[in-house]
């Protein structure tokens, strides 16, 4: 058996007799014995840590690990700097709660009030929080901000992420709002139904940019329909595509939101990841979850704290917004640490790259006959395209060569693929993918 | 701080002030601002809202608390002090000179005390 | 310290990516961004002692005692760090076809069916996010089995006055009603007053147990048939699980649904506030509104499936905090079934004997024996001395220890709320006692020096007023 508890067996007899006891049994006197584990739990007895290691390993290898991917659709495969890895395992950042107790935690909140101000800076608002879960909860929570008295009903893209969209939905039946799908067409938000579909019951809009299908959404658009409306626009935007596209504040967004996996975050298997959430001033003090700010301390010097804390669920109980406690620090760490690994010019570099060569790769596979772009338009550096074939076999033909291909739609574009690039595939993964898709190689 | 003998006041720490049969302005008494220490926020209600007797009508934060504010009174909010909203620490220096909202088209009151009865009510609840 | 932008040369930076080797494409006019990206300019050298600055004048597990109450900080073994790591499971795409994951999915079923045998439960979803996140998910279960048998009136949850704020905040993200109950004199859940809110409205009773206060409800059992004769069901707050892991299992108490906290009680690290992980379980009568997707065997084989018409849905993209359940998996692989009890029995041993060191000068608010943790009331010693339990907190720092959870239960003034976890040996626990003691000494004598600590910290007392008054968020570039 494996144990990290460091008294030895003369210790703890030592404290039972300090409390005046025989055995550690005698401690739990207070949970009636009817309801107790008789013997012992039925799992595996305890190992030493190199047999865990094997166990764990062992299944480990029972993964596949693509050299190549072309997937995307929410989890996105970039470079991760080694300095990015080295921070984000630094012992004390991992080790450490929530800094409840700013004099020792000034390394904890400066890194958030780092974070803050770069997420403020992508997105181009003006308040940020300290994270939460994940991209689908962010739209969930930004959602909620959203919602009073008067207005009430709550509009959702088609076009965004599946799991996004559940994810509201599960939020909204919750709380007992009515939420409305505004369809897509041709791959796009339906603006028309949308417009049409609003009123002074509406809450707000939220949509996805790129969108689920990688393609480019006439914000201006909508922004323009929404507040006409009166209501609040939620934009739910790719971190890396903000680096060179329209930011959600030039979009006309009151908060952006978004899924931070790209900003130095591994694959994982779906988390943990890292949930955005940004907006503009006047809504600042309906964020969810930790903020932290900057004030002075005793001496006058600049320091941060916890603040606006008034608004949490340790201090409002039911009249809290939400009840996140624990959010995503370690994440928001290390998509900090990456933001300023890649600097301004670095940063713009990579989402030029996924532009690019998903652009290259649109070309080169719409090439081969049978595969053709299903959407007209812009996109940023995913892409769907028709296939000729069952889509299965032709993916599972590029599994056994080592490459993830793009992922199967379901649905309404059953059949098709959605690809993606980012600046880790190379013109020769682009151009043998190519190939095999003609069945050359 | 004495409390003024012009205003009256609610079990929940509000005071009003009739300025005329329909017509008063409310805010949080000296016990109240007191209890919450440093305020840094109140969440204001809209001009136009309706408020009802013993019903909150905005909460006010302090860094570790946040209370309901409820109006002594049920009409129509006329106007919300502006100066206060920006500034909600004048609560903390001058917690009657700080009205909150004003109501109009009062139709109903709450069970009021006067000024003695509420200061022997705070006294009770101290203990 | 200087921000990190306060660090930055212009024109500087880490060399890191080859140049593109496509043609270039370049966005439209229309869709550009226009505004001006204040990111850092750094050279690797430069960035690296800025975190170790950041990191140097930070506090976590690895640097000291850190008993901070409801939270159990324990050790983080280093091999739930390397396991999850391992690029089978770090480098995997959450959407790669089943048969490319048959590792991952192994390792879910498997924590799955550890957890449901730890707890008592037959179900459980790795979704949730977090604690709170879970208990989200938990008190859908609730409602939507409720809606499911045409009973939609029961929108209350009951929970005691000593619960977590969470427990009322997921309620109403739920559009529950909360009815918080008086807990007793001795801290425990007062049956009677439980009664009398019980009824045709009760959707069901949220409960931590061992509680906040570090006591066991010895009457569970008769709590949860009251419950269930109301119509209601019963939800296990599992952040308090650590004591009675191997001990006692919520789900043959009573409980029909728990949330755990993979970064409390299962060892994996909190990471400054964060990821955590909140896995639900539930009994079989519950299974079917789980979140989807859900794994199921089919010839030899896993795979997710997402039929089920009575699932709440999802409450989060993908599977969870994968890596996180992986780290946890470790840890219970590690511990086994002796390991797991022997935690649980020396995490309360720690705790029973610190406050035994503690009760002839503080205030025990609960006296008698703890489980986990024990709350201290600093409420005389404030009246005596004008030292609070924030002063004493503030003192412990410069011991190079963490304080105690503060003013958190509510019905304790003056809380301090202590958890030393079982992973503190003996002599961690003496050298503690002996700080706390001449903290306790020093009110006395020399109060002032108290309300001025920490006095080695990097920053003294900060201005938490000013703060909120003028939320500064963000750093601002204009100037």
């Amino acid at each position: 058996m494996g144990t990290y508890v460091p008294n030895s067996t003369v210790e703890q007899k030592q404290m039972l007799e300090a409390l005046g006891l025989q055995a550690l049994e005698d401690l739990f006197d207070a949970i009636p014995d009817e309801v107790r584990v008789k013997g012992e739990l039925r799992i595996p007895a305890g190992k030493s840590e190199l047999e865990v290691r094997r166990q764990m390993e062992e299944m480990a290898e029972r993964n596949t690990v693509f050299r190549t991917i072309f997937r995307g659709a929410g989890a996105y495969r970039h470079y991760i700097p080694a300095l990015v890895k080295a921070v984000s395992s630094k012992e004390t950042f991992v080790t450490a709660y929530t800094p409840y107790q700013p004099e020792i935690s000034q390394g904890v909140l400066q890194s958030i009030f780092e974070y803050q101000t770069m997420i403020c800076e992508l997105t181009g608002m003006d308040a940020s929080n300290a994270s939460v879960y994940d991209g689908a909860v962010a739209c969930a929570e930004a959602v909620a901000m959203c919602v009073d008295k008067k207005r009430a009903t709550v509009y959702l893209s088609a076009a965004v992420h599946p799991d996004y969209l559940d994810v509201v939905k599960t939020y909204c039946y919750a709380s007992n709002r009515e939420l409305v799908v505004v369809p897509e067409k041709d791959g796009r938000t339906d603006i028309d139904f949308l417009r049409t579909a609003l009123n002074s019951q509406s809450a707000c809009f939220l949509t996805q940019q790129p969108n689920f299908f990688g393609l480019l959404e006439d914000t201006d658009e909508m922004s323009n329909v929404v507040k006409a409306a009166g209501a609040k626009f939620i934009l739910c935007v790719n971190p890396v595509y903000a680096a060179i596209g329209k930011t959600p504040r030039e979009c006309g967004a009151d908060i952006a939101v978004g899924e931070g996996q790209p900003l130095g975050l591994k694959l994982g298997f779906g988390g943990p990841y890292l949930g955005f959430m940004a907006c503009v001033q006047d809504m600042a003090r309906k964020l969810p979850g930790r903020i932290v700010g900057q004030t002075l301390d005793t001496k006058g010097d600049r320091c941060f704290v916890l603040t606006l804390q008034a608004r949490e669920q340790h201090i409002r109980r039911e009249k809290a917004s939400s009840s996140i406690c624990s959010n995503q620090a370690l994440c928001a760490m290390t998509a900090a640490s990456y933001m300023s690994t890649m600097g301004p010019s670095g940063f713009r570099e990579v989402a030029k790259q996924c532009l690019s060569k998903a652009h290259y790769a649109a070309k080169q596979i719409s090439s081969v006959p049978g595969f053709s772009l299903q959407f007209s338009g812009e996109f940023f550096h995913e892409f769907v395209t028709a296939c000729p074939s069952s889509a299965e076999t032709i993916l599972k033909k590029l599994e056994e060569k080592g490459i993830l291909g793009g992922y199967l739609l379901e649905g309404k574009y059953e059949g098709c693929i959605l690809w993606c690039c980012t600046e880790l595939n190379t013109k020769s993964e682009i151009d043998r993918l190519t190939a095999l898709l003609k069945g050359e190689a | 701080m004495t409390t003024p003998k012009n205003y009256s006041y609610a079990k929940t720490h509000e005071w009003v002030q009739f300025l005329d049969e329909e017509t008063a302005i409310s805010g949080i008494t000296d016990f109240a601002q007191k209890a919450l220490s440093d305020i840094v926020f109140i969440n204001m209600p809209s001009e136009g809202d309706e408020v009802t007797c013993g019903e909150p009508y905005a909460d006010i934060e302090s860094v570790k608390a946040v209370a309901d504010i409820c109006s002594p009174v049920s009409g129509t909010i006329l106007e919300i002090n502006e100066k206060v909203e920006e500034e909600p620490s004048v609560i903390n220096e001058d917690p009657y000179g700080s009205w909150i909202i004003k109501i109009g088209h009062i139709s109903a009151k709450d069970d009021l005390m006067t000024a003695e009865e509420y200061d022997r009510f705070c006294e009770e609840e101290e203990q | 310290m200087k921000l990190v932008f306060e660090r930055s040369i212009k024109g500087t930076a880490c060399t890191l990516l080859p140049p593109n080797d496509v043609d270039a494409y370049a966005l439209p006019e229309q869709y550009q961004r226009k505004l001006d990206l204040h990111f850092p300019e750094l050279t690797e050298g430069e960035l690296s002692r800025h975190y170790s600055e950041l990191e140097s004048n930070a506090f976590g597990v690895n640097r000291g005692f850190y008993p901070l109450g409801s939270c159990t900080m324990k050790y983080n073994p280093k091999i739930n760090e390397e396991c999850a790591s391992l690029p089978g499971f770090a480098e995997i795409h959450p959407l790669q076809p089943a048969y490319t994951v048959q590792g991952c999915l192994e390792a879910m079923a498997l924590a799955e069916k550890l957890l449901c045998e730890i707890t008592g439960m037959d179900s459980l979803t790795f979704q949730p996010a977090a604690g709170a996140h879970g208990e989200f998910t938990g008190l859908q279960l609730i409602k939507k089995y409720h809606d499911s048998r045409g009973d939609s009136k029961r929108v209350e949850l009951i929970v005691p006055d000593t619960s977590h704020g969470t427990n009322p905040a997921s309620a109403s993200m739920g559009a529950f009603k909360t009815v918080a109950i008086p807990s007793k004199a001795d801290g425990l859940v007062d049956l009677d007053a439980l009664k009398a809110v019980l009824g045709e409205n009760t959707a069901g009773l949220m409960l931590t147990n061992p509680s906040t206060l570090g006591l066991f409800e010895k009457d569970i059992v008769e709590i949860a048939k009251t419950v269930h004769d109301a119509g209601g069901l019963l939800y296990y707050d599992g952040a308090n699980l650590n004591p009675v892991m191997g001990i006692v299992r919520p789900g043959d108490t009573g409980f029909d649904i728990v949330h755990l906290n993979l970064h409390k009680t299962f060892s994996t690290p909190h990471g400054g506030g964060g990821p955590g992980s909140g896995p639900v379980g539930c009994k079989a009568f519950l299974s079917e509104f789980l979140p989807l997707p859900r794994i199921i065997e089919e010839q030899g084989s896993l795979r997710f499936c997402c039929d089920s018409e009575n699932s709440i849905g999802r409450v989060k993209a993908f599977y969870g905090h994968f890596l996180v359940m992986i780290k946890a998996l470790t840890y219970i692989l590690t511990l086994g079934k002796e390991g797991i009890p022997y935690a649980a029995q020396n995490a309360v041993l720690n705790a029973n004997y610190m406050m035994k060191s503690l009760e002839d000068l503080y205030t025990v608010a609960y006296p008698g024996r703890c489980m986990h943790e024990f709350v201290l009331s600093a409420e005389s010693l404030k009246k005596r001395t004008g030292v609070s339990a924030m002063d004493v907190a503030k003192a412990l720092m410069d011991h190079g220890m963490h304080p105690p959870t503060v003013y958190f239960p509510l019905n304790v003034h003056e809380a301090l709320m202590v958890e030393p976890t079982e992973t503190e040996s003996k002599s961690t626990i003496d050298a503690a006692v002996q700080v706390y003691r001449e903290i306790y000494d020093l009110a006395f004598s020399n109060p002032s020096l108290l309300h001025e600590a920490p006095v080695k910290a990097a920053i003294g007392r900060p201005d938490e007023v000013r703060a909120a008054r003028n939320p500064i968020l963000r750093h601002s570039f204009s100037s």
